[in-house]
């Protein structure tokens, strides 16, 4: 038997082994060790003549290659089977529950006052809040309300002494504001206010209000308009249209209800919109020039315009909430959807 | 404010303009419409009919048969249970005969052809109540029974349609009016916007009275005693005839709203609400010394009004008095001693024109309100008091309802003056970001009745609402159309806008909570006193000292809160009643603490604001949650606020809590707050089946603790040496001020030290308790040697010993 064939034969008896046995170690060096057939071979290699020593040589290393080479595959494959079983050891029912941490909610009123302020943080706006409990004068007679004024009745009012109330409106932080700064003034006033309403589906004796107020040089009833169209477009959608009706407020003139077009039906008629197509959402005006000047400024340098919401009524309408109690009432399972 | 159409058509023709448009213009120039009814909607098909014959029914005895002709080709025959009808009768009949294709329609339902017992009906009679109407309506007719339109003075005849002959042919419009313009509380006052809104002509007439001879200073003399009335006028009518009046001018005041009563009280409602001027009518004969004052009110004066309610006057009530006593209440109500009668002979009617401010004291001191003191509270126009009086005169002439005696009476101390506004097309169109042009804007304020003097706007009588610019731009644009003003964007300088540090840190607040699972609430900031005692405050406690609201609903919307805790549980509790097992729940609360004699203001206003406190309140029960989750979260919070002398100590004395699970947190020497578990003697008020805990942490005083630097410190460099130490110690030795012992055994290489382990009871003898700590210690300048930790070790082990008798667990 020639060197060639030898080797071959060990090969096949090396390849052979490896599909019977499984202890690869010992296959190796029974083949591959110091003392293994394949050493013995190159031992022999005295024997071999000087010209054919170079393709002898490449030849034990073919076959060294090739028994090294399935051993690894064989180690591989092992492993593979035993990764294969431990794998299908720990599979586990991923349909069963996960352990979640409970992540509790913000208030509905909170998250949609914050979505309002920062709409018109966005736009430039201040955040500027006030005590509740405020004077008479700030709540109404700076606000060209003075004592007396029919236009006192449509609002009624929680009173701690003949002077001092439960703000029923935030705009004394906008009297507060104009009296301690000086123009340009971009500010909101999101915050807590009393009406003496009794609690029902529609009404409740607290209620949060936001107001903003601007007052610079050249300010016009069209940029009124511009920031209010804005506001109604990221609240309520970019295709919502606003519409003006003339109104009376004593502290701006001229004053107007705000509509936005019905965001459920789009302005064809709904139940949301009682069929109007319009929603009505807030109250607006050019700032009244008694109240510019009785806060120390100007109405013939400046001219301002100020807007009030409800933010109760626009967390009803994203929330498509029915009754006004809910939110006050604080139920966990209703806090917990939002 | 209602409106007849019909009515406001005699001023202003807009009988071609559906009403919907009607509605939706008007509203647009700002008269806002609040709905509108047609009061005919219930009827139609129903025609004038004469009764031609009545003959017995075959088949029933109650059942009568009637030849009707309702002015067709043929008679009709319809069948009726009435009793009042007779041949020669003109009756309403709803009709339905076959084959017409009419649909009869009355109140009540659709009338159909249809036989009854046999014999052919072909319509039906009907009652006042079917076509909507009541006696007050129909005094003439009778409620069980068929209206005879002869017997209620109706002029008709056979095939008349009966909504027009009675009427009933009108639309209501209903107007929110705003408190700036009682010159729309009118017929008139809504035909002059009207007029302007659809620009179309409006035809006013000036009353013209026939006067009937006599004198009026032969009968009254008026006086005016007190400047709140500015002035008065009068008319006397003599050979007076109480009668209904005629039916086109009650379904007008019933179109408004207005109940008729009779022909004299009848014409001052029907003046009231065509000129908005409140009328009052005395009986003469009852006016004692033919005098007329008007003055106010003796201090405790008793009156009873014509509500024959009595009332006590005061001082400055304004009253109309005769020589010796009042006869009414200056435009709020008349009395019972000068009311008109049947038996009344001749009547006083009164015009007059009262202090808006004095109408609303007293209306609000005797709680009446009336549509007469409704108008004069919003301050009207003393220019039309005698137009209307003159008005009414013109009226009793044209109801046959009295003679009007020959004068009148007009007491007008001092004219109202004239307002002007300088007129400013410029300055208007800036201020509303438009352009009208300046003829095109005189156009639109002399359809408003405003005038011109040079280049001065002069403010028509009844427009006390116009004083300045902006009053005249608003004026402009709701003519012009709110609409069409266009958008714009302001152009100004750059103002830094955004959140204080303050609200930014409460933002963060909320997430944190939320994150740790809390849900946020929102409660009343007032509430009823019993919620302090029930919540375990001792009665009078001081801290319960509370802002309190002079007008609440009642005990539950007087207090306002001194703290945060008895909303909180009771909104835990009424989740708990719900069975939801188990809550985690903060607000930011504000707070009201009374103060006094502190200057909050500038205006040198009387009394002082409360200090209002913003409070963290947190509020747990149920699996998951005890004193230690409480205290975690506690300080979770401290710890976001980056503050780290905070001292915990155990508060025995707060009655809400559990003596032995309630905590101050203190940051330095200020109080942060309190926490703990409900004390269980409070928690027997609440129907609570677990454990509450509390906590309520002052926003304010964390916010200003922040201790966050805004730098980096180094990571270690160098490895750490743990050891851990069982120490067993009496009860009474706090983890705490164990904790504070071993930390000052060296302040530099001790890093941490944590509490891993608290055990009792086993090898561990009564009273006392084990507990292990986990002391991490690092130098930052080189690697810690064995030597260094064990000396530190030594140092802790022989200090817990010295200081609170803590011995290392064997």
């Amino acid at each position: 038997m020639d060197i060639k064939e030898q080797l071959e034969q060990i090969k096949k008896n090396a390849l052979d082994m490896l599909n019977s046995d499984s202890d690869l170690e010992s296959i190796r060096v029974k083949f591959l060790g110091k003392k293994g057939e394949l050493t013995a071979v190159l031992r022999s290699m005295g024997q071999v003549s000087p010209e054919d020593r170079p393709l002898v040589g490449k030849h034990v290393n073919e076959v060294r290659e090739a028994i090294e080479q399935a051993i690894e595959n064989k180690k591989s494959s092992f492993m593979e089977k035993a990764m294969q079983a431990k794998l299908k050891a720990e599979t586990i029912d991923v349909t069963e529950p996960g352990k979640k941490p409970e992540i509790g909610h913000r208030h509905p009123i909170a998250q949609t006052e914050e979505m309002l302020v920062d709409i018109f943080v966005g736009m430039g706006f201040s955040v500027v809040e006030g005590p509740e409990i405020e004077y008479d004068y700030y709540n109404f007679e700076a606000l060209n309300l003075p004592k007396n004024h029919p236009a006192r009745d449509t609002q009624d009012t929680f009173y701690i002494t003949d002077n001092i109330l439960l703000r029923s409106q935030t705009s004394p932080v906008q009297v507060r504001t104009m009296e301690n700064t000086k123009p340009p003034i971009r500010i909101i006033s999101p915050g807590r206010v009393y009406r003496a309403d009794p609690a029902d589906a529609t009404h409740s004796p607290i209620f949060h209000q936001m107001e903003g107020l601007v007052v610079d040089k050249g300010i016009t009833m069209g940029d009124l308009k511009g920031v209010l169209e804005l506001f109604a477009k990221k609240v309520f959608g970019e295709n919502t249209k606003i519409r003006f009706r003339p109104h009376h407020f004593p502290f701006t003139e001229p004053s107007a209800e705000v509509d936005v077009s019905c965001w459920e039906c789009g302005g064809k008629g709904c139940r949301v919109c009682k069929g109007e197509g319009w929603v009505e959402i807030l109250g607006a005006g050019m700032v009244h020039p008694f109240v510019l000047r009785n806060c120390g400024i100007d109405p013939d340098v400046y001219s301002g315009f100020a807007f009030g919401m409800g933010i109760e009524r626009i967390a009803l309408s994203r929330f498509g909430i029915d009754d006004l109690r809910l939110f006050y009432e604080n139920d966990e399972r209703f806090l917990k959807q939002f | 404010m209602i409106l007849s159409m019909n009515w406001l058509n005699d001023y202003v023709d807009v009988k071609d303009i559906d009403i919907k448009e009607y509605c939706d213009t008007i509203t647009v120039t700002g008269s806002k419409v609040e709905g509108w009814e047609k009061m005919d909607k219930e009827i139609s098909n129903v025609k004038v009919g004469l009764i031609k014959s009545v003959e017995k029914h075959p088949n029933a005895d109650k059942l009568v048969v009637c030849k009707v002709d309702v002015g067709m080709d043929r008679d009709l025959q319809i069948v009726t249970a009435a009793k009042n009808v007779y041949e020669g009768a003109l009756v309403p009949v709803a009709i339905s005969p076959e084959g017409a294709g009419l649909v009869a329609k009355v109140h009540g339902g659709e009338i159909k052809t249809g036989k009854l017992r046999g014999e052919l009906s072909e319509g039906m009679f009907c009652s006042i109540a079917e076509l909507g109407l009541d006696l007050h309506d129909m005094p003439l007719a009778i409620e069980e029974g068929i209206l005879i339109l002869n017997e209620s003075k109706v002029e008709c005849k056979p095939g008349d349609d009966v909504v027009e002959v009675l009427k009933i042919n009108d639309t209501s419009v209903e107007f929110e009016i705003t408190p700036n313009r009682p010159d729309c509380l009118s017929v008139i006052g809504l035909a002059r916007e009207t007029s302007a809104s659809f620009d179309r002509p409006i035809h006013l007439h000036k009353p013209v009275v026939e006067e009937a001879g006599g004198d009026i200073k032969d009968y009254v003399d008026v006086t005016i005693s007190d400047p709140k009335c500015s002035r008065y006028c009068a008319r006397v009518i003599k050979n007076v005839k109480i009668a209904p009046s005629p039916i086109w001018m009650r379904m007008r005041l019933k179109a408004s709203g207005v109940r008729p009563i009779n022909n004299i009280v009848d014409i001052t409602n029907y003046v009231m609400l065509e000129y908005g001027q409140p009328m009052h009518a005395f009986d003469y004969s009852c006016i004692s010394g033919k005098k007329i004052d008007v003055r106010t009110a003796r201090e405790g004066e008793k009156f009873i009004t014509l509500d024959n309610e009595e009332r006590t006057l005061s001082s400055d009530t304004l009253v109309i008095a005769d020589a010796e006593r009042a006869i009414g209440i200056a435009g709020v109500m008349g009395g019972a001693n000068s009311e008109i009668l049947e038996s009344t002979d001749t009547v006083v009617f009164e015009s007059a024109n009262f202090d808006g401010t004095s109408v609303r004291i007293t209306g609000k001191k005797l709680n009446m309100r009336t549509e007469s003191s409704g108008r004069f509270e919003k301050g009207l126009d003393s220019e039309m008091c005698l137009e209307a009086v003159e008005r009414a005169c013109e009226l009793v002439t044209l109801l046959g309802a009295g003679e009007v005696v020959t004068g009148s009476i007009d007491i007008y101390p001092n004219k109202k003056k004239v307002y002007k506004v300088p007129f400013e097309p410029k300055r208007i169109n800036e201020f509303l970001g438009i352009y009208v042009s300046p003829n095109e804007m005189k156009a639109m304020l002399d359809k408003l009745f405003f005038s011109f003097d040079g280049d001065d706007l002069v403010v028509p009588s009844f427009r006390d609402d116009v004083r300045c610019m902006n009053d005249i731009a608003e004026e402009v644009v709701r003519m012009y159309g709110y609409n069409k003003v266009e958008a714009s964007r302001i152009v100004a300088q750059l103002v830094p806008g955004g959140l204080t540090p303050l609200q930014q840190f409460r933002r963060k607040i909320c997430t944190l909570l939320c994150g740790i699972g809390y849900d946020e609430i929102c409660t009343y900031s007032f509430m009823s006193a019993k919620l302090y005692t029930k919540a375990g405050w001792k009665e009078g406690d001081e801290s319960t000292k509370s802002v309190e609201i002079s007008n609440p609903f009642g005990e539950d919307t007087k207090t306002m809160r001194t703290s945060s805790i008895p909303t909180m549980l009771e909104v835990l509790e009424t989740n708990a009643t719900r069975s939801v097992p188990s809550v985690r729940l903060f607000e930011l609360a504000k707070v009201f603490i009374p103060r006094e004699n502190v200057v909050t203001n500038i205006h040198g206003l009387e009394g002082t604001l409360p200090e209002e406190r913003q409070k963290i309140v947190l509020g747990t029960y149920g699996s998951g949650n005890d004193f230690y989750t409480l205290k975690g979260t506690v300080e979770s919070l401290i710890d976001s606020a980056g503050i780290k002398n905070v001292r915990f100590v155990a508060n025995k004395e707060f009655s809400v809590m559990h003596p032995g699970r309630c905590a101050d947190v203190y940051i330095n020497d200020v109080k942060l707050g309190t926490f703990g578990e409900l004390n269980p003697t409070a928690a027997k008020n609440y129907t609570f089946s677990s454990r509450v805990y509390l906590a309520e942490l002052d926003l304010q005083t964390l916010f200003e603790n922040i201790q966050k630097s805004e730098k980096y410190s180094q990571l270690p460099k160098y490895p750490a040496i743990t050891r851990d130490f069982s120490f067993v110690c009496g009860e009474e030795t706090a983890a705490g001020d164990l904790a504070e012992t071993i930390k000052n055994c060296d302040k530099t290489l001790i890093e941490k030290i944590e509490l891993f382990d608290v055990f009792r009871g086993g090898q561990i003898a009564p009273g006392m308790k084990s507990l292990s700590f986990s002391v991490t210690l690092r130098a930052k300048d080189h690697t810690l040697t064995v030597e260094e930790a064990d000396r530190i070790s030594r140092k802790i082990i022989s200090a817990a010993s010295f200081k609170h008798g803590a011995e290392i667990r064997s």
